[in-house]
């Protein structure tokens, strides 16, 4: 956590957020409040804004309008203290091909300024059961392998925002079992998670909360067990 | 503290996946090789000529090179997003572009090494007599450029055009650190005194310590979408 900073008073917040890019809104005053033990699935279609949301988030994206915070505070202010809290997973891998599972987050370890790193990376690439293969060359390792070591990043530091893009993208059924238990355990871990997946029937069943985005619009934002699904027209048919 | 550490942390990843992949060094000593075998077909300068001509020659190798290193350098980055991994991490913003420029500073030093001494077999010249001078303005206008070609080069990474649009961003920003090294290597090689070209090391020093400092400040900028 940051200094300064309990995990108590953390929370993530957008108001009133809109993004452009040029003339195409992406975002549409978007307010949306994250605490800790959120377990938040984003959903909509291709374009509805998700990925900007999250990147939004997670300070890649800065707001057209709007702004974002941490614990009541601009999140852009001192955001570099702030981040150490979020963990984010995009649709890009943010993995160097030349380095080994192990060297890259060593690397992200040593910008996070993380103290006993050496047992940090065991221990997560335990978690995600990559210890045979963790001094193979990244560029080597199959894309659902690359996925594993991308999670295994997003959770080194032990961040209390846990942003995921599309996280079962090319994992096996093991795997993405695996990834269902971890994330399932985030909420009594007092940690957030929030995630975007296609499958609707899996993000149900990670979460108890749907933000349901559509045009870059939330039209939905509340319990999963009272969201009207007709009228957001969602099919479990994914 | 934590900046050197950050500083240093980049730089040594740069290192090791330039001595994993070898591509960056390898295109920017064999293009600059290509200029000097070149010039030296084209004009096949005497030993006077030689003198005039090798200034140009060696800059205009450097430059070109450079295009190519930082090219590569923001390559490696961009390939699976990873300069937004390093965007996303609680680190200065200025430290990443720290990092980067230091590590295109080694690999130019490098290649400018390798087309120093080919040009000077190749073109029967000895830099020994003028070394220290010209390894000081070698040095000044390294960093100059460093500076400039690291921030541009990260700009232009994430445009559709990032091969082209790097030179049309750097070079008219660069100008001024080409025509000073040019302008000093020429007094220096002739050996001439300092103070005839004096006034061109304080323009390298003075340009590199005012785009090193801007830079510094508004990488945070470049970094965001």
């Amino acid at each position: 956590m940051p200094p300064g900073i309990s995990r108590a008073e953390a929370t993530l917040e957008l108001r009133g957020v809109s993004k452009y890019f040029g003339d195409l809104p992406a975002l549409r005053n978007v307010s949306l409040r994250i605490e800790r033990g959120d377990s938040v699935f984003i959903y909509g279609p291709n374009g509805a804004g998700k990925t900007t949301l999250l990147r939004t988030l997670a300070t890649l994206a800065r707001p057209s309008e709007g702004s974002v915070f941490f614990a009541g505070e601009d999140l852009h202010h001192n955001a570099a203290v702030r981040r150490a809290a979020i963990g984010f997973v995009s649709h890009a891998t943010f993995l160097y091909g030349e380095l080994t599972a192990r060297e890259n987050l060593r690397f992200m370890g040593r910008l996070f300024n993380l103290p006993e790193l050496e047992k940090k990376i065991d221990s997560v690439l335990e978690l995600f059961s990559l210890r045979e293969r963790a001094d193979e060359l990244v560029r080597g390792l199959s894309r659902g392998l690359q996925q594993r070591v991308t999670l295994a990043r997003a959770f080194l530091h032990d961040p209390t925002f846990l942003l995921l893009d599309e996280p079962f993208t090319g994992l096996d059924a093991a795997s993405r079992e695996n990834l269902e238990n971890i994330l399932r355990r985030l909420p009594e871990q007092r940690r957030a998670l929030v995630f975007s997946t296609h499958d609707f029937d899996q993000g149900i069943a990670l979460s108890k909360r749907l933000v349901a985005l559509e045009a870059g619009q939330v039209r939905y934002d509340g319990p999963l067990s009272l969201a009207p699904l007709d009228a957001l027209r969602i099919s479990r048919r994914h | 503290m934590q900046t050197l550490r950050i500083v240093w942390t980049i730089f040594a990843k740069d290192m090791r996946v330039e001595w994993r992949h070898r591509e960056t060094l390898a295109s920017m000593c064999v293009f600059s090789l290509l200029v000097v075998f070149l010039f030296n077909f084209a004009f096949e300068p005497t030993g006077e000529e030689s003198l005039r001509l090798l200034p140009g020659l060696l800059w205009i190798a450097f430059a070109f090179s450079g295009v190519l290193g930082f090219n590569r350098s923001f390559a490696a980055e961009r390939e699976n997003a990873c300069l937004e991994a390093m965007a996303i991490s609680p680190v200065d913003p200025g430290a990443i572009y720290l990092g980067k420029m230091l590590a295109n500073l080694v690999f130019l030093a490098i290649t400018e090494a390798f087309v120093i001494f080919t040009a000077s077999v190749w073109y029967n010249f000895s830099f020994l007599p003028s070394l220290g001078r010209f390894g000081l303005i070698t040095f000044l206008g390294t960093l100059g450029y460093a500076t400039v070609g690291t921030i541009f080069g990260a700009v232009s990474a994430n445009t559709r055009m990032r091969e082209v649009m790097l030179p049309v961003l750097q070079f008219p920003v660069a100008v001024p650190v080409f025509i000073g090294a040019i302008e000093a290597t020429t007094g220096a090689l002739r050996g001439e005194p300092f103070s005839t070209y004096a006034s061109w090391v304080n323009l390298l020093a003075g340009f590199s310590i005012v785009f090193l400092v801007l830079s510094y400040l508004l990488f945070e900028y470049v970094l965001e979408e």
